[in-house]
């Protein structure tokens, strides 16, 4: 048996990563009630924006130059790609059934990854993603894997910003105002148009932070990378309760916590030998939004929706 | 004196139903003007019309001369012209007094707002008591308070009011009809729909009595207050 601080850090991490990518998930979807399933897509390019710019580096460049570096080229790559998407593939079919701007999504998400299997150098398999330097360090008996550093980092940055910019700008109340009433917002003076670009660019630039974290904890990218992480974010963002941005950071944790402890663990259960290990990682990830959706249907922190009225 | 508000030959349809089939009104600066008129008369269209939640199919809306045709919804309370909206529309999840923030979303001298959200909280002391409470637990009568206080906070020229009283217990109707007189006498211009002709008539210089989408009648709030034809319809006599 492992040690369970340890995994306990470990799932911490790995949820704090799904979070990051969640909040663009429900952000989106608590203004404009839409699943952006290109969201995955959207943190895959975000991953290979950051490693053209590393590619673009001189050899040699230092990490504490060069990561600073390639995550303004991922989020701006990221936030580019979601930004135009909103405009020209999600805004003309605003009115729409909702079944059209879902199915958008899912067709620019295929788009997305051949246009990058199909030009970028090299990304039909994995591409290797720079190193930070030096080695693991430890705290008691705690491991943080170098790769790691970075998310301890970004992650609580990154949520605290976002905490602050909901909560206390005049853009983020408006982005309240706009999730709660669309249509009264704009008795208000909120451009609400503008506030959907802003939850898109906004959700991108957290999935891109995500995606540089990603490539700096598993050392590679890939062209298809997006997709099974996008699921688990939006996983966790259902797990939170969609349309809550705490939410998508809870919901990251618990479900990054839960992966982790059932593969190190689930072998120790009698009669379950063979459902441990790495592979069966995504399966109890599933398995735990389905519980979810059985028992909690709007999620951890989910809104009722009496008070809709 | 040109009229603050012009609405001339307005016309709006929701696909090839005609909800306002071309009406014209004035709204001079001062005044009450009320809309009356059954359920579907399109006295809610015309009001969203107006705050450019509805594009118009013709006719022309005139605001201080200026049209308002073209100007976005979200730019239209810029010009002064603020909307309480039927059904009183406040943000549930948020604070009493983020409500009221919110409806000075645009301006930025601090000093005033927070004047002006004292002003709100004079004029409905709950609001104040409770003002850290979310607005969705408040009652029918003090959600309408807090959408008024919360039109109110833009500093409108002219005020619009969807059905202030609908839902409300005799008692709270009474205060807000109170509070829609008070308004009036601190000099704001308002533009009130409503389906209490009684209430509405009594207090408007002007009314104007609409059925399916147009204007079949007009007059000075008092005459027709004792017009045969109001009162049958309107005020259920016979």
């Amino acid at each position: 048996m492992h040690e369970l601080p340890q995994q306990l850090v470990n799932g911490l991490l790995l949820g704090s990563m799904y979070g990051l990518v969640a909040i663009g998930y429900t952000m989106v979807y608590g203004i404009v009630q839409l699943i952006n399933f290109a969201h995955g897509e959207i943190f895959m390019t975000g991953g290979f924006g950051a490693l053209t710019v590393w590619l673009m580096l001189p050899g040699g460049t230092t990490m504490w130059i060069a990561l600073p570096l390639m995550l303004i080229g991922a989020v701006i790559v990221a936030t580019l790609i979601a930004v135009g998407a909103e405009r020209f593939a999600y805004r003309p079919l605003r009115s729409a059934p909702r079944l059209a701007p879902l199915i958008t999504a899912i067709g620019l998400s295929i788009v997305l990854q051949q246009v990058v299997w199909a030009w970028f150098p090299d990304a039909k398999s994995s591409v290797k993603f720079p190193e930070l330097p030096g080695g693991p360090f430890h705290i008691g008996s705690i491991t943080i894997q170098t790769g790691d550093v970075f998310l301890l980092i970004a992650a609580p940055i990154s949520m605290a910003f976002l905490g602050f910019f909901v909560k206390k700008t005049r853009t983020g109340r408006g982005m309240q105002a706009t999730a709660q009433d669309p249509d009264t917002a704009k008795l208000m003076g909120i451009n609400t148009d503008r506030i959907i670009t802003i939850a898109f660019a906004l959700g991108a630039a957290f999935a891109a932070i995500g995606a540089v974290a990603y490539g700096l904890k598993y050392g590679e990218v890939n062209y298809r990378m997006g997709f099974i992480l996008g699921l688990k974010a939006f996983t966790a963002a259902v797990l939170g309760g969609i349309g809550n941005i705490y939410g998508a950071m809870i919901g990251g944790l618990v479900l990054g916590l839960a992966e982790t402890l059932t593969t190190a663990y689930i072998a120790d259960v009698p009669g379950m030998q063979q459902l441990g290990g790495q592979s069966w990682g995504n399966t109890w990830a599933f398995v735990l939004l389905i519980l979810v959706l059985l028992f909690r249907p709007q999620g951890l922190m989910g809104e009722r929706v009496a008070d809709r009225a | 004196m040109t009229a603050l508000l012009e609405v001339e030959d307005l016309r709006v349809a929701y696909g090839k139903i005609e909800a306002v089939k071309g009406i014209s009104f004035t709204v001079e600066e001062g005044q009450i003007v009320t809309l009356i008129g059954t359920n579907g008369a399109g006295k809610t269209t015309t009001l969203r019309t107006l705050s450019g939640l509805i594009k118009p199919k013709g006719g022309q809306i005139k605001f201080q001369g200026k049209s308002l045709k073209k100007v976005p919804a979200h730019s239209i309370v810029s010009l002064g012209l603020a909307h309480s909206p039927e059904g009183r529309h406040i943000f549930p999840r948020m604070s009493i007094e983020d409500n009221l923030l919110l409806g000075a979303f645009l301006r930025s001298d601090k000093e005033g707002i927070q004047k002006d959200v004292q002003r709100a909280y004079d004029l409905f002391p709950i609001l104040g008591e409770r003002r850290k409470q979310a607005a969705g637990t408040l009652s029918g009568g003090e959600q309408q308070m807090l959408a008024m206080g919360r039109a109110l906070m833009s500093q409108p020229k002219l005020l619009m009011l969807d059905e202030p009283s609908m839902g409300l217990s005799p008692l709270m109707m009474q205060k807000i009809m109170a509070t829609v007189a008070e308004l009036k006498a601190s000099g704001t211009t308002i533009l009130l729909v409503e389906q209490n002709a009684q209430a509405a008539l009594s207090l408007a210089d002007q009314g104007h009595v609409m059925e399916i989408g147009k204007i079949v009648l007009t007059g000075p709030g008092r005459e027709l207050l004792v017009n045969e034809d109001v009162r049958k319809a309107y005020l259920g006599e016979d």
